[in-house]
């Protein structure tokens, strides 16, 4: 293709928006607003998985060994349970430091009461290992692993908190595909419209090119362009005010409800923003550029 | 060289627009093509254009079989040809020099054969001094004048004229009609649909007669008698 050529359906392209400057205005606007609310679900569904993802990290599963086998030869299994490539870390807790624990937790300012057990550890036998998992979804895999694992007497584990992670995590990536699936109708059918307007508006001139002898990429193109600049507009104005909607709501937020903060990390923007801006300028690219292309077809009757 | 042979073609409402159709136009013609309304000539024109296809029959225009033709050849086979219709179609949002350097754009010519050829084809149809005019700014010869420059700017070796004078008044339908033999002496094999029998006896050239989908003469230097 022709640079001059290029420029030429460029220029097209952008009269064709000015030339149905309400219509083109109402398209990008909806184009905008369902972008808009994309990023908003991108936003929540992003932070709320990293949440998710900080609450899987303290969901551990705690393993107890034979009361036979020394400290040593526990430590070894537990080297050789390390090397699982599902476990992202592992703590190991000695008898006397669970009698310790034991002791801060129920007898703190009552220690004349734990004296009776000085010499004989209540809890001598249950030397541990706390197993932090990569993935939540991974952990019947990992405790049917251990269960198996000679040496190891009992697994404990949270199957409803896993199970209840996934499902959340199921249920929100679902929902938001739904709500996104439907925006992207809307869009494309406004989209579609507009440019059967446009076209419309240019039958005319269409008709010349085909008797001139213009190929259908030729009278395409100007369509295609107009698709692809509303498109991009669509999705550059969201992006701009998702930005600093971002930035301030999660300010006030963290500021106004600090009690947030202990339990809810909010993911920086600039973790999130370049992720939501690619994904936004290709959604905005592909119903411009889809929406043009299947309306034009019917208009390219030669 | 145009030639049709043994040509019908019958709409799917059942009109039967043409029937049995046999033509022959040499390279370099003049021809009117004659008949009332609903005689099959727009129908004809259709046809040469690609623009619909006969239910029978063979076409073949400048060696090429129409018949034959896949979808994605019509647009480098309509760049050999060239086409005027009695509402001139300009677009209207451009001037002279952008209405006819619109042919060009659209088949993706350099900007250099653009500034090169619309100045010389203006001159040709003598509207060099209007070339920044806009179509509501010109007199309806005008107007077909540079619809004829627009035809030519690709330099088809054919050009069809469907009722090239129908929207304008006796002196200037006589100019425009000049200016089509002018081109056609330079070369270029001139097809022209008209109702016109004042026009198609001055030229005195050959005449197709077409009458309910039918050729029912076809005269060298025919003139037409009115009823």
């Amino acid at each position: 293709m022709r640079i001059s050529t290029f420029w030429y359906c460029l220029k097209e392209g952008v009269k064709n928006i000015c030339r149905n400057v309400w219509f083109s205005l109402a398209s990008v606007a909806t184009i905008s607003a369902c972008i808009f609310l994309f990023c908003l679900f991108f936003s929540i569904v992003v932070n709320i998985q990293y949440v998710v993802k900080n609450v899987e990290g303290t969901i551990g599963i705690t393993v107890f060994f034979d009361d036979e086998l020394t400290e040593d030869e526990i430590k070894r299994i537990g080297a050789e349970i390390g090397k699982r490539p599902e476990i992202s870390s592992m703590e190991f807790t000695s008898a006397e430091q669970a009698w310790e624990n034991m002791k801060n937790d129920y007898f703190a300012g009552h220690e004349e009461l734990a004296e009776g057990f000085a010499d004989d550890n209540p809890l001598a036998g249950s030397a541990s290992y706390q197993i932090f998992l990569h993935e939540i979804e991974n952990q019947d895999q990992v405790v049917a692993y251990l269960q198996g694992v000679s040496g190891v007497r009992e697994v404990n584990y949270s199957n409803s908190a896993a199970e209840g992670l996934n499902s959340f995590n199921a249920i929100i990536g679902l929902l938001s595909l739904a709500i996104i699936g439907v925006l992207l109708a809307v869009s494309v059918f406004l989209i579609s419209n507009t440019i059967n307007v446009a076209a419309s508006f240019r039958k005319n001139e269409n008709e010349i090119m085909r008797y001139i002898g213009a190929t259908n990429y030729m009278i395409r193109a100007p369509f295609v362009v107009e698709g692809i600049v509303m498109g991009l507009m669509g999705a550059g104005i969201p992006l701009v005010g998702m930005y600093f909607l971002y930035l301030r709501s999660v300010g006030y937020l963290t500021t106004r409800f600090q009690i947030l903060s202990r339990i809810f990390q909010f993911l920086p923007l600039s973790q999130i923003f370049p992720y939501m801006a690619v994904v936004a300028v290709l959604l905005g690219l592909g119903i411009g550029f889809f929406a043009s292309f299947f309306t034009i077809r019917k208009h390219l009757k030669v | 060289m145009i030639e049709i042979t043994n040509v019908y073609k019958t709409y799917d409402t059942g009109n039967k627009a043409l029937r049995n159709i046999n033509i022959s136009i040499e390279d370099g013609e003049f021809v009117f093509i004659v008949g009332r309304s609903g005689s099959g000539k727009s129908t004809l024109l259709k046809l040469l254009l690609k623009e619909v296809e006969p239910t029978s029959g063979k076409i073949v225009v400048n060696d090429m079989n129409l018949g034959k033709m896949p979808r994605r050849y019509v647009p480098k086979y309509r760049r050999r040809l060239g086409v005027v219709f009695q509402d001139f179609r300009l677009l209207k949002d451009r001037n002279v020099y952008e209405n006819v350097a619109f042919a060009q754009r659209v088949i993706g010519a350099s900007p250099r054969k653009i500034r090169e050829k619309v100045p010389s084809m203006l001159q040709m149809v003598g509207l060099s001094a209007k070339y920044k005019s806009y179509p509501q700014q010109l007199s309806g010869g005008e107007q077909q004048r540079v619809a004829i420059a627009r035809a030519l700017i690709n330099r088809p070796e054919v050009l069809l004229a469907d009722e090239p004078t129908g929207n304008l008044d006796h002196h200037n339908a006589i100019e425009i009609m000049k200016l089509l033999d002018e081109i056609n002496r330079m070369g270029t094999t001139v097809v022209v649909v008209t109702h016109s029998n004042e026009i198609v006896n001055l030229m005195q050239r050959r005449v197709i007669t077409m009458d309910r989908g039918c050729v029912v003469s076809d005269e060298e230097g025919g003139l037409i008698h009115e009823d």
